[in-house]
């Protein structure tokens, strides 16, 4: 392979540059000449040179850098226009040198401020929900900055387009439900309250979590997704700088849309659910229809529904929230879209976990 | 004899049933800095589109170096691709990695240098462009001006024989453009490299342009084709004219 020929005489390595120089590899015996203390000075012959290509040119420019850096002399006789007009550009800007330090914090300090950092992230998260839900309450009084359109569209998407997917999810749920029930209460005898079970499992709170859990995933992701790249496009600038409220025109028609549509999608979730129970009930089980409608029946109660009601009420306030905030504080790159939607989901399902437990406290402790 | 690097035939640009430009014959030879020029609309970004491969043509085609591509097959594409580098309007830095590995990555992909040579040539294309030591930063961490020299870095990792420039002087203060104008130019003369370039400024269109066309919006044809100064002499019709002495009028009257 072609590479430059060099030596060192009387402290000068003399580098000469002929024939065809293209495709050089990195020469490291050349460059640890250059680096050696000997060296005073570097000079580049160019002699019958054919062919030269960028690999020279970065060679070239790596010996300029080491002469620099050890403060010798360099220099290059004879380099063709073209090569020595590129070197020249190469050198043309000095090195960039960064000059931010960061220093190591000793553990106490770190633990105060990631402490610290924890309590504003907590403090910027509830002011994001209060301000949002004063916003709300505009909303209802028709005096935002929201527009119309954008709130339809949003009701749009996390309702009609939405209805598939619970549906079938919650079906599915309702006949597992059915079927893990059937096999314990079967040793008893008593498979007939596998209506009752899944009556009272769907309706009170699997039907209102199987709904907050899809539209995390489907319309929390993709409200963080969308107002993410809109950071990214610098729209949200632009929103801010223009005097819009952000949480009024981006937020607020997304979560008054999902505030509406999930105690409906629970709702669905509930029907299809028990749907699902009475698949497996009436065809598999061989319960009669007739006895598995009465123990539906008996099972299901107002308190129960409207506690699953609230559930997904709250799951929208939380959803649309999570997908928002993370999706409004998104970073400005494609990972920092990707790392907020992760975030939106993954804190909108630990969030409506955290909310059921302290519903089902709060329900307990009032004998609901 | 100067040799055609890329020929067009009959070449219509459109999407779906909405046709851009109706109908585009020109040649760019070995060695031009040649100007796609045109109003705002007109077509200019679509045009690249198709040249780069990433569009297919609506009718007619094109050839580089004697090669039909849009009728080559997948890996005849990929040969000629290789020898094409391309600058993206706002710089197409893949965010999740450093500017070195942004360039490096041409030259991991398709070349066997070992990793010593690629650092070397890394650190020559970023010296080049002027980001000399800002290896390690993240696309998200530098200025727009800078995103777009590291493209061109990384346009260049290859020693490209074409490179496509969409608007490489928008957004850069006048010394960043006429730097970049100077290291096109450079880039063409000492390394033979040819360069097509989409671009309003006037200015750079005479300072480096060598060859060129001008796309009109309203005819959704080419309406001119030659060197910009030649054309300035000689305009063919008054749309170029206007275009090519809008600034220098201006000036005049101010
Ligand atoms: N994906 C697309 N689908 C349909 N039409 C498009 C698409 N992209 C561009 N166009 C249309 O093609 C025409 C030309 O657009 P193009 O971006 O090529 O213009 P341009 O000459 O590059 O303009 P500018 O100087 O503003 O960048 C415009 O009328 C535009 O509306
Ligand atoms: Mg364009």
């Amino acid at each position: 392979m072609a590479t430059p020929d060099f030596e060192i005489k009387s402290s000068v390595l003399t580098v000469r540059l002929g024939g065809n120089l293209t495709h050089v590899e990195s020469p490291a015996a050349l460059f640890q000449a250059a680096q050696n203390l000997e060296t005073k000075k570097i000079s580049v012959l160019t002699e019958g040179l054919k062919a030269w290509d960028s690999t020279l040119v970065s060679i070239l420019f790596e010996l300029q850098n080491i002469s620099h850096a050890r403060k010798i002399g360099f220099e290059a006789k004879g380099l063709p226009q073209g090569l020595a007009r590129l070197l020249a550009l190469a050198q043309a800007v000095p090195q960039h040198v960064d000059k931010v330090v960061v220093e190591k914090e000793p553990l106490l300090d770190r633990l105060g401020s990631w402490g610290i950092n924890l309590f504003n992230i907590f403090l910027k998260g509830w002011h994001f929900t209060a301000e949002n839900l004063a916003a709300l309450g505009r909303f209802a009084t028709g005096k935002t900055a929201a527009r119309k359109v954008d709130f339809l569209f949003a009701l749009e998407d996390c309702g009609p387009k939405a209805l598939g997917i619970v549906s079938l999810i919650s079906f599915m749920v309702g006949l597992i439900l059915a079927f893990v029930g059937a096999i314990q209460l079967k040793t008893f005898g008593a498979q007939v309250y596998v209506a009752s079970l899944v009556t009272i499992g769907m309706i009170r709170i699997m039907g209102a979590i199987m709904a907050g859990i899809i539209m995390a995933g489907r319309t929390g992701a993709s409200f963080a997704a969308t107002l993410g790249t809109m950071q990214v496009n610098e729209e949200i600038d632009a929103l801010k700088t223009m005097g819009v409220p952000v949480s009024e025109f981006l937020v607020l028609p997304r979560l008054a849309a999902l505030v509406i549509a999930m105690p409906i999608l629970t709702m669905l979730a509930d029907f299809m659910g028990m749907l699902g129970g009475a698949f497996v009930g009436v065809l598999l089980l061989d319960i009669p229809a007739v006895e598995y409608w009465r123990y539906s029946w008996q099972a299901w109660g107002l308190t129960n529904f409207f506690v699953g009601l609230f559930h997904g009420f709250v799951f929208g306030f939380i959803i649309s929230l999570c997908g928002c905030y993370y999706g409004i504080n998104s970073g400005r790159n494609a990972d920092g879209v990707g790392v907020a939607t992760t975030k939106a989901v993954v804190a909108g399902i630990v969030w409506m976990i955290i909310a059921t437990g302290f519903i089902t406290f709060c329900c307990e402790r009032l004998g609901i | 004899m100067t040799t055609d690097k890329i020929v067009a035939k009959n070449l219509q640009v459109a999407y779906g049933p909405k046709v851009i430009i109706k109908t585009a014959d020109f040649a760019v030879k070995q060695n031009d800095i040649f100007i796609i020029m045109g109003g705002s609309g007109s077509g200019k970004s679509s045009l690249l589109r198709v040249l780069t491969g990433l569009m297919p043509p609506a009718k007619g085609t094109f050839w580089v170096d004697g090669t039909d591509y849009p009728a080559a097959d997948d890996e005849t594409k990929l040969e000629i691709m290789k020898k094409v580098g391309i600058l993206y309007q706002s710089g197409g830095l893949f965010s999740s990695m450093t500017l070195a590995e942004n360039v490096a990555l041409p030259l991991q992909k398709y070349t066997d240098y070992s990793p010593a040579t690629i650092d070397e040539l890394v650190n020559l294309k970023l010296a080049l462009v002027g980001l000399n030591g800002y290896n390690d930063y993240y696309p998200a961490e530098i200025s727009g001006g800078m995103k777009k020299r590291a493209g061109l870095a990384r346009a260049l990792a290859l020693d490209p024989e074409i490179v496509y420039f969409d608007e490489p002087s928008a957004g850069l203060d006048p010394i960043s453009s006429t730097r970049l104008d100077n290291l096109m130019k450079d880039i063409n003369q000492s390394l033979g490299t040819t360069l097509v370039v989409v671009t309003h400024e006037l200015d750079s269109i005479f300072a480096i342009g060598t060859n060129g066309i001008f796309l009109d919006a309203a005819s959704k044809s080419l309406t001119a084709h030659g060197n910009p100064h030649d054309l300035l002499k000689n305009p063919p019709n008054e749309t170029v004219y206007n275009f090519l002495t809008r600034g220098k009028e201006d000036e005049k009257t101010a």
